[in-house]
């Protein structure tokens, strides 16, 4: 059966074009075939200028996700047939400046997540000798959604504020702080409130809740954000009434 | 950009056909936000929609202190002020606005179970429960209320 | 780093969102169409005027007022900056919102103090 489907990627060479374009690639209909299938076989086929990235193609590393037909998804993750048999429309994730066709810059939210510092804060170690850090079933139910996220950036794409606040932190790193404040290994609430407080952490955002939609590991980073919301506004009340408490 | 020979830039300016490009600083796309973003996606008009409830909420406040005040003016003024609540114009105004402040309890209740993890004795409570009860609690409130000013104060 | 403010706002926020949610459309159903057009006993007037006179009464009509008017004023504020791009006028829009707020509230505060008592 030689059907074939239409791929229609946004193409942008900085060099050629002030504006990104749109161009027509033919790629054969196979069932199996996920997006991601369709463009390695326009860039071994068709055109091998074709720039992207992926990795481990199973939705695991988080490297393929680009908007297919107005939607965040994961590009090895989405049956091409299932989106014929109209042209599939591929562009680059929203809210990042492009670099070139389907790839774009991350810089800023690989500055933002760092401001979060997503990592087991203590203000002292156990030695080695003491064994490990045990944690119960309930303990590890408390983040186990939240450090589930695959940092692919669907969610970032999805949030209308992120477009519009260029300083807002964003949904997946307020949800990586949440993994870290809520695993009882941690001891670093306080130190990550600093960045999360200000009105470029949690208060840009207004619970749109798309990127919970869109999140293809279902890490919920809306409900993290509103739930940090309730907790960082008790602890702002009761350090207002009760300022001796132990900081 | 001083480690650049004037020569380096003008001939790669002069193969490129963008004449914007900047040789290794090349010009990043990026899309400016239009001001009617929220009609591009359903979602985002239902966004929309909902955050604009809150004119709803904030006008039946007010309405509520125009009728006080309204009261306080004797009986004339509230029959009055009753006579121009019946009129078709302004019903139909505060069907709309009704609409609206039905919106805002269906979204903001539905959004309860996303805010709030209630744990009990070391389980989750699942969703499902915790949307029931706040739809419970609309109703008694609906109850109390509809109860107090029908029965209550005669 | 100094820590944004925004927890208090957000509170009264959210309590109003939440108890306009709960009791608004059961007043605005009784009091906008169940009594103007008769749709249910109505209360007489002198019977509403004693109730309303209650401290009790106008502390919690004081409270609801309050609340949901906050509830506008932070959402709208939001809702200027995203909707519209209005986020650079920060601060005329902070004044608008809860400024607003809070002179209504003010007001719904001297109309309750003076209503007269039975």
């Amino acid at each position: 059966m030689a059907r074939s489907i239409r791929l229609q990627i946004r193409r942008y060479r900085p060099e050629d074009e002030r504006e990104p374009v749109w161009e027509s690639f033919e790629v054969p209909d196979r069932p199996e075939w996920m997006v991601l299938d369709g463009l390695n076989y326009i860039k071994d086929r068709l055109d091998g200028s074709l720039s992207y990235r992926w990795a481990c193609r199973m939705g695991v590393c988080g490297s393929c996700g680009m908007v297919v037909n107005g939607k965040p998804v994961l590009t090895c993750a989405t049956y091409l047939s299932a989106l014929g048999p109209d042209p599939v429309r591929v562009e680059p994730i929203k809210g990042f400046p492009v670099i070139r066709d389907l790839v774009v810059d991350i810089e800023d939210f690989v500055r933002k997540l760092e401001s979060v510092k997503p990592w087991i804060i203590r203000e002292e170690e156990k030695p080695l000798s003491e064994g490990e850090y045990l944690q119960t079933p309930e303990q590890l139910a408390e983040y186990k959604q939240q450090s589930m996220c695959i940092n692919c950036l669907l969610c970032y794409s999805a949030c209308p504020i992120y477009a519009l606040e260029p300083d807002f932190i964003g949904p997946a790193a307020i949800a990586l702080a949440q993994r870290y404040n809520l695993d009882s290994r941690d001891e670093g609430t306080e130190e990550r409130m600093d960045v999360l407080s200000q009105h470029e952490g949690i208060w840009c955002c207004t619970f749109v809740g798309e990127c919970s939609v869109v999140c293809p590991k279902d890490v919920d980073p809306a409900g993290a954000i509103q739930r940090y919301k309730v907790k960082a506004t008790a602890d702002w009340f009761k350090s207002l009434l009760m300022p001796w408490g132990k900081r | 950009m001083s480690y650049h020979s004037r020569v380096d830039r003008r001939w790669a300016t002069r193969r490129a056909a963008n004449p914007e490009y900047e040789p290794y600083h090349p010009k990043w796309h990026r899309k400016r936000v239009p001001i009617f973003w929220w009609l591009e996606r359903p979602s985002y008009t239902k966004f929309i929609t909902r955050e604009l409830t809150s004119l709803a909420v904030g006008y039946a406040a007010v309405l509520l202190m125009v009728q006080v005040w309204v009261m306080a003016r004797g009986p004339g003024a509230y029959e009055r002020f009753l006579a121009i609540l019946a009129s078709p114009a302004i019903v139909a105004f505060h069907a709309v606005v009704f609409l609206f402040l039905l919106f805002h309890s269906v979204t903001w209740l539905n959004l309860a179970p996303q805010a709030l993890v209630v744990r009990l004795g070391g389980r989750r409570v699942p969703d499902r429960v915790v949307l029931a009860g706040h739809y419970v609690a609309w109703l008694v409130a609906t109850a109390v209320v509809a109860g107090y000013l029908l029965w209550g104060v005669p | 780093m100094k820590r944004s403010k925004e927890p208090l706002v957000w509170a009264l926020f959210s309590s109003g969102g939440m108890l306009a949610a709960l009791v608004l459309p059961a007043l605005a159903f009784v009091l906008w169409f169940g009594i103007p057009l008769g749709w249910v006993p109505a209360p007489s007037y002198e019977a509403l005027v004693a109730e309303i006179g209650h401290p009790v009464a106008k502390l919690v009509l004081l409270g609801l007022v309050t609340l949901s008017l906050f509830h506008w004023g932070h959402r709208f504020r939001y809702t200027l900056y995203d909707g519209l791009q209005l986020s650079h006028l920060y601060g005329m829009i902070a004044t608008l919102c809860y400024g607003g707020a809070a002179a209504l509230s003010l007001l719904a505060a001297w109309v309750l103090w003076t209503f007269p008592l039975p």
